[in-house]
């Protein structure tokens, strides 16, 4: 169980994320949304204890998340960082050396599912590749808690299906995925919960089927209802 | 597949899937894909399939067999009337359109008689 109390974050007086507390489970997939600059990638980096909240805590297993944390917690930022002369199998081996559980068989498995050929070289890759290259190689750890960090942001509709069906495939009852986007319509049928984050706060977590049972909305009229079509026209 | 942004996803897909199996696209008594595999398919959450097939099970159009997997019931009389379940759905609906133009039952009958094709 990922738990954030109150947890707070200041950058040079500008907050980017304040007092968030919200629990996440095993066995479900949850959504982060909402705008750019609202305070996702801030707040996953805390929970993947790459950077320390100003106040409020966050705990993995009742653990601070911290140094043993890390070992469970597979996070995919935004930015890629890998160097121009690595091939994607270079990758694979980059991550191999850093973390004891990735799989470079779970990573080849990947690579074919999505037609990504080990030879080709980080800088030859278009976004949708890249995206895919990340994906698979933070998927290909043996991790509780993966958190990814916009996988979906400017690829096709192929790459995105593909990366789709690596997070559904990958979903499990003992596993936490977390997958950030600003594009609501695209998450809503992968997800189990969503998250909706706005001006570095907590909106809610809305449960997708239970909103289209007990309200008769999706998931993005949701989004709609809360943001309103302004910010939503400028999100996407 | 794209989904209605009203109904729940899983009887969406509970319904593509009982289309299919009436219109034997999936035949009686085969095996359907593991639940994972649906999702996947499907493009949904793998706890929005599990729950498809446990529906499903639970209406009696498939069952489980320990160890297997799931499959399609082979009791054709079940099939028919999960036809026949879906049909007077098709109708209710239709009726519930028709009659929001004022228009009435008996109209209706006409019309569809009238209609070629």
């Amino acid at each position: 169980m990922l738990e954030s109390f109150g947890v707070t974050k200041k950058f040079l007086g500008k907050t980017a994320v304040d007092s968030i507390s919200m629990k996440l489970e095993p066995g479900h997939i949850y959504a982060m949304l909402g705008p750019n600059g609202s305070g996702k990638t801030t707040w996953m980096k805390m929970a993947a204890g790459l950077i320390k909240p100003t106040s409020g805590f966050i705990k993995y297993n009742n653990e601070s998340v911290g140094v043993e944390s890390r070992k469970h917690v597979a996070y995919m930022s935004t930015e890629p960082f890998f160097y121009d002369w690595m091939t994607v199998g270079d990758v694979g081996k980059y991550y191999q050396d850093f973390f004891e559980d990735f799989s470079m068989e779970v990573y080849d498995e990947m690579l074919q599912e999505m037609n990504l050929e080990k030879t080709l070289k980080c800088k030859e890759l278009s976004s949708g590749m890249m995206a895919k290259v990340k994906v698979a190689v933070t998927m290909a750890r043996d991790a509780k808690v993966y958190m990814l960090d916009e996988p979906l942001n400017g690829i096709d509709l192929l790459a995105r299906d593909e990366v789709l069906n690596a997070i559904i495939r990958h979903a499990g009852e003992d596993k936490i995925l977390l997958v950030s986007s600003h594009l609501v319509e695209e998450l809503e049928s992968v997800v189990d919960y969503a998250i909706f984050i706005s001006n570095a706060h907590l909106v809610g977590i809305y449960e997708v089927e239970e909103l289209r049972q007990n309200e008769g909305v999706s998931l993005a009229d949701k989004y709609r209802g809360i943001y309103g079509s302004v910010e939503m026209g400028g999100a996407c | 597949m794209q989904y209605d942004s009203k109904t729940p996803i899983y009887l969406q897909v509970i319904t593509a899937l009982k289309l299919d199996i009436i219109n034997e696209r999936i035949k009686s008594g085969e095996k359907l894909p593991s639940s994972r595999d649906l999702a996947v398919q499907y493009t949904i959450n793998p706890n929005t399939a599990a729950r498809v097939y446990q529906e499903l099970e639970r209406e009696g159009v498939c069952y489980t067999k320990r160890g297997m997997g799931t499959f399609v019931t082979e009791d054709m009389g079940k099939i028919k009337q999960c036809r026949q379940e879906m049909a007077k759905g098709c109708l209710e609906d239709f009726l519930k359109q028709i009659n929001e133009l004022g228009i009435t039952k008996e109209e209706a009958i006409e019309m569809i008689k009238n209609t070629t094709k």
